[in-house]
């Protein structure tokens, strides 16, 4: 029997990526060259080349025809590379106006390639200030798998150095609070160090993943050192010096004993916006959610090959056999935590999501000094995070775009809103945005995001801001207790 | 007085008699010889040693849960002539119906099996079997041909049957007035109104915390939440069944749950209901039933596509195949007026000493039923623990939901229960409804037939069946139901057909029980 989940009064409409008209601008201000569709790249005749910066120059008069008409409207005028209807829908309700990327702009939901474009040294140009994207210019330093293991390495070794209790380790050399990424290696870089290691335990699986692609592609499980070998011979490249980034490979050790539920090994997505790097801000969406396989666990070596066991992307399981459309193989955290509590107790599963934070801002904050914190940019990332069967959570990756497919009804409806919240924080009151603000929303558009760490607030007025824990809810400022007292702070994390 | 005191010394016999061939019994018996070894225990005071090691020991306390639970399902008391049939249901034209409920059941499953050539039993060949065993953890896998099988009956045929109830004594020739009952159902048994439930449900008051309201994230801790916790743990620790009844009667933690329902339903993880379960395990790879088909029927189309239940898939076929073999859940027709369906061998119809019961347990599964299991999932991982929670929830609560009875928590005195308030404290909203032809027990049948299962969020489902357990009964469901209408009644109100209807109340998943009922109970102006 099929039960439709669609909350009272939130039925977003499904417009299908149509392109939008210009029908929102008052009649009889339409001067003739604006109801054209502007592709990407023309010169429209009338118009002079681009700037050095890029933007298309502009006479004096259509300048200030542009302007005052613009300014009469008053609306944010947006621009997007990815033609999703949770995006566009979101743009429609609020009354923003659809621009091409040629044109004056005020928010331009970026893909990755564009930002690379956009700041790269030779084709970039300048943002204005009423300018803002989706992307920080440099966030393949969280979001390749790569450098993010890089800089994490980086930001431990420096705790360590300044003595940091956070760096504290225990008597098998392990971190005690900064060990939440599974050992990594890049190759071809580090192979021999790779070699050593899996010489230690010769019975480890260890997972090949990419640097830079997504969706669990050209993912693959070795446990024997020969299959590397094959690999490499395989790839047709004759030693393992490889010129370009993009066939960068990192092995990580693979975390074989997952936590099963239902005997299905699942993973957990929680989306994290960033608002500003330094200070660092963060909120952390509450409506995260477990992707489930659709075939049962196990590590046996001879299913070391079926994707379907080991992959949790939807990409790769909606190809199962036994997909579902209608649940998706989606879990809502809320009934993680419910089974979670019911089953193993209230204090493990507490501690578990705190641990899971934890992860999250110290990830944020091993990045934050190599962030270019540019103003005119905020970005919401997909964290991928895996929990063992002893409740350890383990960070596998950050994606700088999380997929805005939906896979099911629920899942359309957590999308829209998801970034409908987002935009309420990264573009207050829906206004044309003015990126010398404090970059500080009033608690109450918040909507489903609740504050995950503010440095601000953190390191400004200590022990009296201590919001009362409850589970499932981060405390969002954690007082004075940053990196002082180390080991309190895991404690009494809450 | 007198015939009080014979009353109790009959139930106390009964109850000695039914405890006597349980293991508790046996237990008990080889603890006393034990207990002789012990220097307390002296021949002149033997009987009062015992019962005092006993008591220090924590037997007692075993004892008085298994005492309770007995009581929990005993008949009401009744006349000493009465035919047995009466002491389970009084009303001959209940049993009548209920009689040609089973039959017509019988004979939709009959035909089935002649139309597909399939018997209703066979011993699995051998190379069947290790396959089976191979797959037990994930029979959900198997893809079986099953679509030409028909659920049995789904809730909707039962609601018919309902309907068409009528005690041929009662002469309903009035002409209409306001104390005419304008629902569907037209038997005159005895509910309650709310004032009765306000008292029966006292601790649902506003005045007493309630979790579902006050551990919601403005109340601080400290008010409620934090002392109940603790008041929890404590009645864990005296592992008391009757105090856990009334504790869970406020709700019960989350973590804390999985036990208070195991201490409520008095059941202990023994080893001898390990070894049961694996009796029934063996049972399900020799032999297959034709039901099991319609269980994994079921399951395919319930369970498998809801959101919360999907990941449990394997657990319900490990769970519900087993339950259909069991016949101890025969036990529960002592006081279950329906009566067990019958087959007989092949080739020897009609002769009774080749009648078997069938399935085994003595229960046709029916389309959602699969749904009474699914929610324990989130408490329970083991097959054993779950497979005996479910056995006696079903056994104490969720066969009433599906048999006709005249029993305060039996289908039908819940809607008319749900009818009658309904038609009491709302009028305009049951009279509109029925004017535009969307009765609303139409709507309301299929979410007390499942006791709201899939319907509700889980979480909420939960603090619901907490109430259940703490109340020993039903008849929460119909206000709930009830009081689900009357919160969504402003928009009942503009529908103009029974569509409409059913589309505003398409989706309760994210209502909030305890509030909901509160308000109706208690806050609304009667």
């Amino acid at each position: 029997m099929l039960q439709s989940r669609w909350p009272e009064g939130r039925r977003p409409s499904v417009a299908t990526g149509a392109q939008t008209t210009w029908g929102l601008l008052q009649p009889g201000l339409a001067p003739q060259n604006w109801g054209q569709e502007r592709s990407h790249g023309q010169v429209q005749p009338g118009e002079d080349q681009r700037r050095e910066s890029g933007r298309p120059r502009r006479t004096w008069l259509s300048l200030w025809l542009h302007g005052s008409l613009w300014r009469m409207a008053g609306r944010v005028k947006w621009v997007t590379d990815i033609e999703k209807s949770v995006l566009i829908n979101n743009f429609e309700k609020r009354g923003w106006v659809q621009v091409s990327e040629n044109e004056d702009w005020n928010f331009y939901w970026m893909s990755v390639q564009t930002i690379r474009n956009v700041f790269s040294v030779e084709t970039g140009y300048r943002l204005a200030d009423d300018q803002i994207v989706n992307h920080f210019p440099n966030h393949y330093e969280l979001t390749r798998k790569d450098l993010m293991v890089k800089n994490i390495k980086r930001y431990r070794k420096e705790l360590e150095k300044e003595g940091s209790p956070l760096a504290e380790k225990d008597d098998n050399g392990k971190y005690l609070y900064l060990d939440f990424v599974p050992v990594t290696y890049m190759l071809p870089a580090d192979y021999s160090l790779f070699v050593e290691e899996f010489r230690k335990s010769p019975s480890s699986t260890w997972i090949m993943k990419p640097c830079g692609k997504a969706q669990g592609r050209g993912i693959f499980l070795i446990n024997k050192l020969s299959q590397i070998k094959k690999w490499s011979r395989d790839s047709k490249t004759s030693s393992f010096v490889s010129q370009s980034t993009k066939e960068a490979y990192v092995i990580s050790l693979y975390i074989n004993n997952p936590l099963l539920i239902g005997g299905r090994k699942f993973d957990l997505r929680l989306y994290v916006l960033v608002s500003t790097y330094r200070p660092l801000r963060c909120y952390m969406y509450k409506l995260g959610f477990c992707r489930f396989c659709t075939v049962r666990y196990t590590p046996s070596t001879s299913e070391l090959d079926n994707m379907f066991v080991h992959l949790t992307n939807v990409a790769i399981q909606k190809h199962g056999e036994d997909y579902n459309h209608i649940h998706g193989g989606k879990w809502t955290v809320s009934n993680l935590r419910l089974y979670l509590e019911s089953t193993r107790g209230r204090e493990v599963t507490s501690k578990l999501f705190d641990e899971i934070h934890w992860i999250i801002v110290q990830s944020l904050k091993a990045v934050a000094p190599v962030m270019n914190n540019d103003k005119h940019c905020f970005e919401c990332y997909g964290y991928d995070i895996i929990i063992d069967d002893k409740l350890k959570p383990w960070l596998i990756e950050v994606n700088a775009s999380p997929s805005l497919t939906s896979s099911t009804a629920n899942d359309r409806i957590l999308k829209y809103n998801l970034i409908n919240d987002t935009l309420n924080i990264a573009v207050p009151n829906g206004e044309v945005p003015d990126c010398k603000w404090n970059k500080s929303p009033p608690r109450e558009v918040l909507g489903n995001y609740e504050i995950l760490y503010d440095e601000e607030l953190a390191q400004g007025d200590g022990a009296e801001r201590e919001l009362r824990s409850r589970p499932g809810q981060p405390v969002g400022p954690k007082g004075s207790r940053s990196r002082e007292s180390g080991r309190a702070v895991l404690t009494t994390w809450k | 007085m007198l015939q009080e005191e014979s009353d109790l010394s009959l139930i106390i016999a009964q109850i000695v008699q039914k405890l006597k061939g349980s293991n508790l019994y046996a237990q008990l018996e080889r603890q006393a010889w034990a207990s002789l070894q012990r220097p307390e225990i002296k021949l002149e005071s033997l009987k009062e040693d015992i019962k005092e090691f006993f008591k220090i020991t924590g037997w007692e306390k075993k004892l008085q849960n298994a005492v309770y639970s007995e009581l929990s399902v005993f008949p009401l008391p009744s006349h000493p002539a009465a035919p047995p049939e009466h002491l389970k249901e009084p009303f001959l034209y209940m049993r009548k119906a209920l009689g040609s409920w089973e039959k017509r059941i019988l004979k939709s499953l009959n035909s089935m099996c002649t139309e597909l050539s399939i018997p209703l039993a066979r011993k699995r060949p051998v190379a069947e079997q290790k396959e089976l065993l191979n797959k037990w953890n994930e029979m959900g896998t198997d893809e079986p041909d099953l679509s030409l099988f028909r659920p049995v009956y789904a809730p909707k045929d039962f609601l018919e049957v309902l309907i068409n109830l009528r005690n041929p004594n009662y002469e309903n020739g009035d002409p209409l007035s306001f104390r005419t009952h304008l629902g569907l159902i037209q038997v005159p048994l005895k509910v309650k109104d709310i004032p009765e439930l306000k008292e029966y449900f006292v601790e649902l008051g506003l005045n007493t915390g309630q979790l579902g309201i006050d551990d919601s994230t403005q109340v601080p801790p400290e008010l409620f939440e934090n002392e109940h916790v603790r008041i929890g743990q404590k009645v864990l620790a005296e592992q008391d069944s009757a105090a856990a009844q009334q504790y869970i009667r406020q709700g019960s933690p989350t973590a804390l749950r999985a036990e208070l329902w195991a201490l409520i339903l008095n059941i202990s993880g023994q080893p001898e209901d390990i070894l049961y379960y694996e009796q029934l395990k063996t049972n399900v790879i020799q032999y297959d039933l034709l039901v099991d088909r319609l269980t994994y029927k079921d399951v395919k189309l319930t369970a498998s596509n809801d959101d919360y239940y999907f990941v449990f898939e394997d657990y319900l076929y490990q769970v519900l195949l087993c339950f259909s073999r069991d016949t101890s859940v025969l036990g529960h027709f002592a006081y279950n007026c329906a009566s067990p369906p019958k087959s007989y061998i092949r080739g020897k119809i009609g002769l009774e000493e080749y009648a078997v019961f069938y399935p085994p347990n003595g229960v046709i599964p029916f389309h959602g039923f699969s749904m009474y299991v699914a929610p324990l999932c989130f408490l329970y991982h083991e097959p054993y623990k779950l497979y005996q929670i479910f056995r006696e929830m079903y056994v104490r609560f969720f066969f009433r939901l599906h048999s006709i009875s005249s029993h305060p928590s039996g289908i039908v005195s819940l809607c008319l229960l749900f009818e009658s308030l309904l038609q009491t404290y709302l009028p305009q909203l049951f009279y509109h409804l029925r004017e535009i032809g969307a009765q609303p027990l139409r709507i309301s049948f299929k979410w007390m037939a499942r006791a709201f299962s899939g319907y509700l969020a889980t979480d909420q489902l939960l603090l619901l069946w907490d109430r259940i357990l703490g109340y020993n009964s039903l008849e929460i469901l119909a206000v709930l139901a009830a009081a689900v209408f009357a919160f969504r009644a402003v928009n009942l109100m503009e529908v103009t057909s029974l569509a409409a209807a059913e589309a505003v109340l398409a989706d309760i998943s994210t209502l909030k029980v305890m509030p909901l009922l509160q308000i109706f109970l208690f806050a609304t102006v009667t």
